[in-house]
């Protein structure tokens, strides 16, 4: 169980439940608003989960720095004779709602210091600016100070009047209480904070966005590289073979005006009616033999329907036996590809030349974005094993989830 | 075979170019008592020259591999056959491997690599070329419980152990048993002995007839 990075308004911690459990995050969080409202608790459950879980793709969590910030403790026992005045407060007016919501507003309050003082850098940035955005919702240059004001107004006499309704008995039907209160408090909070949290939310598209567009343009920088510097790298080859050059030169120009003009990405799977893994594997081997000359011995156990992951894992491993072909010096080049229940797996090996693994240069961009990082966008893993000498092994792993079957 | 000796072999294929490129990279490492092109024929010269191992097309007019070996086999068990192919339907390669064929390999196989192929099998030793060992994975991979069985299934005969599938798993990547050894840290002996006991239930299996199921029905 972790904290989302993805569906992330506060914590992420709904996203990550959501997430464990299947359901829609709009879901769970209704659930942690609700919980929270009728008892507080929900806030404090909150924070401990912020405190113990860790964020996604990381293992070390808020809590476990926390145990080693000796100042945010003391702050957080501090609160201690706090909660205990509250507590007596409430009890000598009779207030209920003063000490049942005491206890569980002191652990948030405490959880949050904690939170606060001891998340990584990137959370600490969005702590930040959420509470930026928050202070400045009355200084926004659209909205003038005394909408803000009478917002405010308006905000606070609701919730107040909310929390009366729960806590006092004036009402003549008893069930119309907890219902009316809630309500009330409800509405009180959408107009105290409802423009802070849609900035927040569009903060949260905008950002969403960028990053789609981001992994877009390495998807892009991975075709191109695959396709476009390939060919120039064959062409800079056989420089001294005018028609090898010409071919290459008019498919390659073929494959990008089909790429550009027609939406077809250049080696794309499954554009031929080839609509399954093992045709792809095929696919492969017949257009690496094709342009390289070299045998492709291919062997596919199972197979699959290709979906938008396939395709990226073939891409990959074409990457890969075009390496081979290309660089290894081998006569032919191995491929096995397996499909179990629960994972994809494909093997790329020759036994050619090798090489250290540690030693690519940076400008080389194949294995890095066309083999590894294609392989994380879509969930799954590369591994290459060279040893100088006696060859390379390229193995590529991508999850196949439940129900896609 | 008996060892100061190179094994004796015999070609049989329907495409003249084909055995006398398999001649010629066979070199001396064996010695060719004779060629066929046709299944009678075969059938006739093989019983007459008894060669130790015969290197044997899948596909052949006259009903092709298969029908050699079965034909042989009765009166000359000694005779060892290797099934060499272009590529096959699974189907068919996994027929001729359970009429009695101790191994398959592709045409694409290198000079060195058959005549090691040639002298594994004359030896008793299967030969599994990256491809048959897809195969066979994909003929013993895990079938749906709905698929009603012909006969009773014999535990000992019809799972592959994980160790077996380990080894056939390295050999589809295209290991040869030497880096399968090296890989798993066992003895090439050790390979050889798992590849043939994944040959025996290859062949006594009733298994088989999934092989129509497995490759019609690949998805899974």
């Amino acid at each position: 169980m972790y904290r989302s990075r993805e569906d992330r308004i506060i914590g992420g911690i709904a996203g990550g439940i959501a997430a464990r459990l299947g359901r829609d995050v709009t879901v769970v969080r209704i659930v942690f608003v609700l919980f929270g409202l009728v008892s507080g608790f929900g806030v404090a459950v909150y924070f401990f989960a912020w405190l113990l879980l860790p964020v996604e793709g990381s293992t070390e969590t808020i809590g476990s720095r926390a145990l080693s910030d000796r100042q945010g403790m003391t702050i957080v026992l501090a609160l201690v004779p706090a909660l205990v005045i509250m507590l007596l407060v409430g009890s000598a007016l009779h207030a209920n709602f003063v000490s049942s919501w005491g206890l569980p507003l002191l652990i948030s309050a405490a959880g949050l210091v904690l939170v606060f003082r001891n998340a990584d850098d990137e959370e600490r940035v969005r702590l930040d600016d959420s509470v930026k955005a928050l202070l400045q919702l009355g200084s926004e240059p659209r909205q003038s100070r005394r909408s803000f004001l009478f917002r405010l107004g308006t905000g606070l006499v609701v919730f107040v009047l909310g929390v009366f309704v729960i806590s006092d008995g004036a009402l003549s039907r008893s069930w119309l209480r907890p219902l009316g209160g809630t309500l009330l408090m409800i509405a009180g909070t959408v107009v105290l904070l409802g423009p802070w949290w849609l900035r927040l939310a569009l903060d949260l598209m905008h950002e969403r966005q960028a990053r789609i567009r981001a992994e877009e343009r390495a998807d892009m920088a991975a075709r191109v590289h695959d396709s476009v510097l390939q060919t120039l790298a064959l062409i800079q080859r056989s420089a001294d073979q005018p028609q090898v050059v010409a071919k290459l030169a008019r498919a390659q120009e073929r494959e990008l005006r089909s790429w550009l003009f027609e939406g077809r990405a250049p080696g794309s799977f499954g554009a031929e009616g080839a609509a399954t893994l093992s045709a792809g594997v095929e696919q492969i081997e017949r257009e690496v033999e094709a342009a390289h000359g070299v045998a492709v011995d291919a062997v596919t156990v199972g197979d699959a329907p290709l979906d938008d992951e396939m395709r990226a894992l073939l891409a990959a491993g074409k990457e890969a036996t075009v390496n081979a072909a290309k660089w290894s010096g081998a006569s032919s080049v191995s491929i096995y590809v397996e499909v179990e229940a629960k994972r994809v797996s494909m093997f790329v090996r020759d036994r050619g030349a090798g090489f250290d693994t540690d030693a690519v240069a940076e400008d080389r961009k194949g294995i890095a974005e066309s083999i590894r990082a294609r392989m994380q966008r879509n969930g799954g893993t590369a591994v290459v094993r060279s040893v100088p000498g006696e060859g390379t092994e390229v193995e590529l792993s991508l999850p196949r989830h439940a129900g896609r079957a | 075979m008996n060892a100061t000796r190179v094994p004796r072999v015999f070609l049989v294929d329907d495409h003249h170019l084909f055995r006398a490129g398999v001649r010629s990279e066979l070199g001396d490492a064996v010695e060719v008592v004779g060629e066929a092109d046709e299944v009678p024929a075969a059938i006739e010269l093989i019983s007459e020259r008894l060669p130790d191992v015969v290197l044997l097309d899948v596909h052949m007019p006259g009903g092709g591999g298969k029908a050699v070996i079965e034909a042989i086999k009765p009166i000359h068990p000694e005779v060892t056959f290797l099934a060499l192919s272009v590529s096959d339907a699974p189907e068919d390669v996994i027929a001729v491997i359970r009429a009695g064929a101790r191994g398959y390999v592709t045409k694409t196989i290198s000079g060195p690599e058959l005549i090691d192929a040639v002298l594994r099998v004359a030896d008793g030793d299967a030969v599994f070329s990256p491809r048959l060992a897809g195969f066979v994975l994909d003929a013993f991979a895990s079938m749906p419980p709905e698929f009603d069985l012909p006969g009773p299934l014999d535990p000992e005969l019809d799972h592959l152990s994980p160790r077996e599938r380990e080894v056939l798993r390295l050999i589809a990547r295209g290991y040869t048993y030497k880096e399968v050894a090296r890989e798993l840290t066992i003895s090439i002996k050790t390979v050889e002995s798992h590849v043939s006991a994944v040959l025996r239930k290859l062949q006594l299996s009733t298994r088989h007839q999934l092989t129509k199921w497995a490759t019609e029905r690949r998805l899974i």
